[in-house]
């Protein structure tokens, strides 16, 4: 967007358009690649299913993959973490992902079966797909969505991202076309829970297309040799530092701590910056979004670009020598003091307790 | 070889302020840049200019004042700048603005053909890496977003080779020209123009385009009418109701322990967990 903060007139017109009026139901890409379906896209289910329960329609994922049994697994899965049915198109060209071929596969099932609401990852494929389709559609997409909801006066979908560098965050609805797209990084939604037992309807259709009429070819994959970009990501147990642990040396405290607790390590940007932990290891707008049961901070001052990529944290436990530092409006426990101090203590602390499963 | 670079003019968004009352982004006094993603794509583009001799243009869409980021890249070394503006623009979100910049890049290629069009990976304000796409699913270009390395150029095949980031890898693809490609950041360093290139950026004479001149098909498509998604409501992040439980004691050690014995009594599971992860992490690293 050229300019996200300047507010618009909404349209006037509550009524959809008669052509739109045909669009129904909330769908969720399934992002498959080397037989996975990668994480968020169950996220996105359920954050799906709370979408289409409010407007009374139904849940469908659409997978795009290379023939194979992993195909039927993943829309089991589907189902049970609350879709009521699968759209499956396979053939061998979709075996790695290129753009065209997904996008023309993808418009395709929206042309033919009509969704008001589709959902993707906003992970390097499902930018770079979102973008295609809906373009190709020429329809609206709001990247990096933090919230969703309906808005019943328009049946319209809410969608609520960071702008501005994430100092304030808008909300976008796509009025006058459909269907209205969104993308949402991993982790901002919760996972829900697998209801075993639940099942839906697939519907298989073709691509029709023949490898010689896609023009990019893939001529290697090359699998990261460092895994730690997911690690922390899906990590239950974090500790992370920021520039108030003073200088690089200091780290090893948050490291030290980490050890303990079998958590793994993050930190801020300005961290990465100066070069004292590497930018897979940043947490925040610009970094990974975290989910985990425990957050430790340690001298983070709690930016909102920081605070947008935690909130999603079952606790968060935070260490700051200033009282009024922001991280205090929504860690759930503020430690005030020398982080340089607490962290050895509560390293020690957190061994005790864990080794003896008693207080000291 | 020709090339164009879309680049973007931005706010310096370290510097930007919020109005505590209106929620308004404060932009006076807040200085611009180049996009900063888009300064690795217009690296990558000098450097086939260095290699191949490839003539590169820089193109934007904004307010006239935009054309200082297109001086700006004139002095890192782009041959031609091209300011697309146009009262009819305003308001544009990615959809109108791909058509826009899309309808330039066409009418710059009646000219003199394009082997590459750049994009940065995304904007710093607009924040969507909508764009890029969006421009090479108009023009019907092969998309490679995401590009760590340029691997090679054939061209006479009309062939490139690049490596493109994945999720947990690296795609080897291979495509041919004419292609729209966003290059991922930190893959390179921009370049200090030299001082000829600071004297051309001086006195050089930037072409403006307005949309007819940029041969839009359909001014009705542009800015604000032709843009699908509508903000609603700008706001600022709440602050939770209830505030951090703020753990106190005398020592460092009563406030950590003060802590674990709330934390785990506010989270009962937790502590299971925490000792079940370490079993398992130190199972792994026996075994
Ligand atoms: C577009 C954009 C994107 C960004 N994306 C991200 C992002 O993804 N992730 C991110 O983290 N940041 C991001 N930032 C930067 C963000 O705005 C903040 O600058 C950054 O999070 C601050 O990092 P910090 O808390 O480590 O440092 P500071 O803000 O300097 O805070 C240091 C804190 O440490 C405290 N302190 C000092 N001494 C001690 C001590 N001895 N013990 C305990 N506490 C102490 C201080 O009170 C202070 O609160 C982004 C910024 C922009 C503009
Ligand atoms: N107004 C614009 N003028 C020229 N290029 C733009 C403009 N807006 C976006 N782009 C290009 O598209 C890329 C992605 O932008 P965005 O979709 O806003 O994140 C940018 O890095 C630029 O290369």
């Amino acid at each position: 967007m050229t300019e996200p903060a300047t507010s618009r007139p909404a349209g006037r017109t509550v009524e959809l358009d008669e052509r739109l009026k045909a669009y129904k139901g909330v769908w969720v890409f399934m992002e498959m690649e080397r037989g996975h379906v990668h994480p968020v896209s169950w996220e996105l289910i359920g954050e799906a299913r709370k979408l289409a329960d409010t407007l009374g329609v139904e849940v469908w994922g659409v997978l795009l993959a290379t023939p194979g049994e992993a195909n039927k697994a993943a829309a089991q899965s589907a189902f049970a973490y609350g879709a009521d049915g699968v759209y499956l198109m396979e053939d061998a060209i979709l075996a790695e992902y290129r753009t065209a071929p997904y996008t023309a596969g993808l418009s395709y099932l929206v042309d033919t079966y009509k969704p008001e609401i589709l959902l993707l990852g906003a992970t390097t494929l499902g930018r770079d797909l979102a973008s295609a389709v809906a373009t190709t559609l020429a329809t609206g997409l709001t990247a990096d969505c933090t919230k969703l909801a309906i808005d019943m006066d328009t049946r319209s979908m809410a969608a609520t991202r960071p702008t501005f560098g994430g100092s304030l965050l808008c909300t976008i609805h796509t009025l006058k076309a459909r269907p209205q797209m969104a993308t949402v990084r991993p982790r901002v939604m919760a996972m829900p829970a697998k209801q075993a037992g639940r099942t839906g309807r697939i519907i298989t259709t073709d691509l029709g297309l023949k490898e010689e009429d896609i023009v990019t070819k893939v001529l290697d994959y090359i699998p990261d040799r460092d895994q730690d970009q997911a690690q922390l990501a899906f990590a239950d147990f974090i500790v992370a530092g920021g520039r108030g642990l003073g200088k690089p040396e200091n780290f090893r405290l948050v490291n030290d701590l980490a050890s303990v607790l079998g958590a793994e390590v993050g930190g801020t940007r300005p961290l990465v910056q100066a070069g004292w932990i590497g930018a897979e290891r940043q947490i925040g707008q610009t970094g990974k979004t975290i989910r985990p049961k425990l957050y430790i901070a340690a001298g983070i001052s709690g930016a909102i670009q920081h605070r947008v990529g935690v909130e999603g944290a079952d606790c968060i436990v935070a260490i700051n020598s200033d009282p009024n530092a922001p991280i205090f409006d929504f860690a759930h426990f503020g430690l005030v003091g020398d982080a340089t101090k607490i962290l050895p203590a509560l390293t020690e602390a957190f061994r005790h307790r864990l080794a003896t499963g008693n207080a000291i | 070889m020709h090339v164009v670079v879309c680049i973007k003019q931005v706010p310096d968004s370290a510097q930007i302020r919020v109005h505590p009352v209106t929620n308004t982004i404060m932009r006076q006094g807040v200085p611009t840049i180049i996009n900063p993603f888009d300064l690795f794509s217009l690296e990558e583009a000098l450097r086939l200019k260095d290699q191949f001799g490839a003539k590169v243009t820089v193109l934007t869409m904004g307010p006239k004042m935009a054309d200082q980021a297109l001086r700006k890249a004139l002095t890192f070394g782009a041959d031609e700048a091209i300011l697309l503006t146009d009262r009819a623009f305003a308001g544009s979100d990615t959809l109108a603005t791909s058509l826009a910049i899309s309808s330039a890049i066409a009418k710059i290629g009646e000219k003199e053909p394009i082997d590459i069009v750049f994009c940065g990976k995304q904007t710093i304000d607009g924040d969507t890496a909508q764009v890029g796409p969006g421009i090479a699913t108009r023009l019907g270009l092969q998309q490679l977003t995401y590009v760590s390395k340029i691997v090679s150029i054939d061209r006479d095949a009309k062939e490139i080779v690049v490596h493109r980031r994945a999720e947990g890898g690296v795609q080897v693809l291979k495509t041919s020209l004419p292609c729209l490609i966003t290059m991922l950041e930190d893959t390179n360093h921009i370049r200090f123009g030299t001082m000829a290139d600071a004297f051309r950026a001086a006195r050089y004479q930037i072409t403006e385009w307005s949309a007819t001149d940029a041969g839009v098909p359909d001014i009705g498509q542009c800015g604000l009418r032709g843009s699908p998604t509508v903000v609603k409501k700008v706001f600022a992040p709440s602050a939770r109701t209830d505030k951090a439980v703020p753990i106190t004691g005398e020592t460092p050690k009563a406030i950590s322990d003060s802590l674990v014995e709330t934390v785990f009594s506010a989270h009962p599971g937790l502590q299971e967990d925490l000792q079940t992860q370490v079993a398992a992490i130190s199972q792994g690293a026996s075994s």
